[in-house]
């Protein structure tokens, strides 16, 4: 699962949904791997308004990258330094959770994730 | 100028719509100046030949554009309209190498006929070399005739066009991903064609992120990525995901098409319960804070082939024991959660839902539906007032047919707040499968009434 996946993912409990603690979900005991993606830098400029930045700078934190700056890069910035888009690519996009835990830091639900896929469904005490 | 589309004969109902989203991808000021559901030839209007290139290309169900040079009921008429407005264009293609094709449609000609035709265009005064395989320019003269006209002895076309070949469609790309040689596929895996007509229909194209969220084994993912789109996607049953877990998985088929960088990421989980973020609906947002998706794309069961079930307990009061079993087993990895059948009205609604709450202003959500034929069981196409309805085709089976259904997420400021209001809460009302869904039913009560 790749940390953008991350981005767009919270507690699947219902009543967690109105919880600010539900999002994002904490990686617990991750192992990372990384694929080899070419960069497309059409696709960041895209996904920059659509990515929640604190939540990604939580994610990165924890998953023991450098601390991601207070504000996101423009569109501009993207497009004039390629470092900063190289290391957004590979936090983003080449970053993957192959095997861990999800924790819900509202209800503490823990989804699995096997082989890089994640188990969002719910037992049925909480659906 | 007036530009020729040539559509290939099937399908029908999806061409138009397929073309149109065409336009709105290249950002292509298209009209429609003549178009028949049962005629391959549709004459469009278009900006410039590099525009009716650019237009063509990614179409799976146009074969090919051309500049047209005259039209008319009659091979006399179709001479006086080139005569009329084309001189001006013949000493361009004077002097490099061109052929001329016939292309009959539900008609034949013998070949000295053929060479008869041909040679009736020979005031155009070309003076370059005549080449077959690879001129540098090839015009055709097309017929439209009419349903058995070999056997029923007709001696003349209803219609005739004479134009430029511009540009062809990507009719290959269907044999590229067909499923034949997919390595991996299930029972109701999407064939190629269609689903790359949903990728057109739903805007998929570079930097584009889309959602399938019954993905099974990719077939949509696929169609999207193969248009440059990023694609995400979630299954409420994680082995259609996973496959073997060797070679047979939904990304080896993404391997096998060398399609890798176009896969976001898979997770298994419920639409009913999905863990994807999700923006209140307002009236006032920005059109972009906290909505994802540029499109969504499925096939959603239809509850025949594959059961339709979300989680939950389908009778607590039945099996009370579940829901404390499920308690203490939930952890265990290989706990599989109960299911219970689940409504399909309501399940459409649920898409809609989502993905008023999910799309950006103007992505698209494509998904197909089935109904009956008989208009007393027929299914209406659900309509939600975040949504634009842009397009519904159809394709038809013997009793049944499915739709496959195109809207358009309107900016929050269009959305006419009362019909928010009285959209009601429709409580769908039942517990077996048979109860929720009526096209189930009506399948295997045959369709009788």
């Amino acid at each position: 699962m790749k940390v953008l996946t991350l981005n767009f993912l919270t507690c699947a409990v219902k009543t967690c949904k109105s919880s600010s603690d539900s999002f994002p979900l904490h990686p617990k005991d991750a192992e990372l791997a990384s694929d080899d993606v070419e960069v497309n830098p059409q696709l960041l400029v895209n996904l920059l308004p659509r990515i929640d930045w604190n939540a990604l700078r939580t994610t990165s934190t924890e998953l023991g990258f450098p601390q991601l700056p207070e504000q996101p890069p423009t569109a501009e910035e993207l497009g004039a330094d390629e470092k900063v888009l190289k290391d957004l690519h590979s936090l983003l996009i080449e970053t993957q959770i192959m095997e861990g835990k999800l924790v819900c830091g509202h209800c503490g639900h823990e989804y699995a994730i096997r082989e890089g896929i994640a188990n969002f469904l719910l037992p049925s005490h909480l659906v | 100028m007036d530009y020729l589309i040539r559509f290939s004969q099937s399908h029908e109902t999806f061409r138009l719509p397929e073309i149109q989203a065409l336009a709105v991808i290249e950002g292509i000021d298209l009209k429609v100046i003549s178009y028949s559901l049962e005629s391959p030839f549709c004459i469009v209007h278009l900006p410039s030949a590099t525009a009716a290139r650019r237009l063509i290309q990614r179409s799976i169900l146009a074969m090919s554009v051309h500049e047209l040079w005259g039209a008319g009921a009659d091979l006399a008429a179709v001479h006086a309209a080139v005569c009329a407005t084309t001189p001006h264009l013949w000493a361009d293609y004077a002097t490099c190498s061109f052929k001329f094709t016939l292309d009959s449609y539900q008609g034949s000609r013998s070949a000295a006929d053929k060479i008869r035709l041909i040679n009736a265009f020979s005031y155009l005064g070309f003076a370059g070399p005549i080449q077959m395989r690879n001129p540098d320019e090839e015009f055709v003269l097309f017929e439209d005739w009419p349903l058995n006209s070999t056997p029923l002895g007709i001696a003349d076309p209803t219609y005739c066009y004479f134009g430029r070949f511009l540009g062809a469609g990507a009719r290959d790309l269907p044999k590229r991903l067909d499923l034949k040689k997919r390595r991996y596929i299930s029972t109701t895996s999407m064939d190629a064609e269609l689903a790359l007509v949903t990728a057109n229909l739903a805007l998929a194209a570079p930097g584009k992120i889309v959602y399938d969220p019954f993905v099974g084994t990719g077939s949509f993912p696929i169609a999207c990525a193969q248009f440059g789109a990023v694609t995400f996607g979630s299954d409420i049953d994680g082995r259609s995901i996973r496959g073997d877990e060797k070679k047979k998985t939904l990304r080896g088929n993404f391997e096998q098409y060398g399609l890798l960088a176009g896969l976001g990421g898979m997770f298994t989980a419920d639409l009913t319960n999905s863990p994807i973020r999700r923006a209140p609906l307002r009236h006032d947002g920005d059109g972009a804070t906290g909505r994802i998706f540029d499109a969504i794309v499925c096939d959603p069961p239809y509850g025949v082939r594959e059961g339709l079930r979300v989680l939950g307990v389908r009778d607590p009061e039945k099996s009370p024991w579940i829901i404390p079993k499920g308690k203490e087993m939930y952890k265990d990895p290989d706990f599989v959660p109960p299911r219970k059948p689940y409504s399909f009205l309501a399940m459409l609604d649920d898409i809609l839902h989502f993905a008023a709450q999910t799309l950006v202003d103007n992505g698209r959500v494509s998904f197909w539906m089935p109904t009956a034929n008989d208009e007393e069981q027929e299914i209406p196409v659900p309509a939600h007032p975040y949504l634009e309805t842009v397009s519904v085709c159809t394709q038809v089976f013997n009793k049944w047919s499915r739709r496959l259904i195109t809207y358009r997420r309107i900016p929050d400021n269009e959305v006419d707040p009362e019909a928010m209001k009285s959209r009601e809460e429709t409580i769908y009302v039942g517990k077996s499968a048979d109860e929720l869904n009526p096209f189930r039913k009506a399948y295997f009560n045959k369709f009788e009434n």
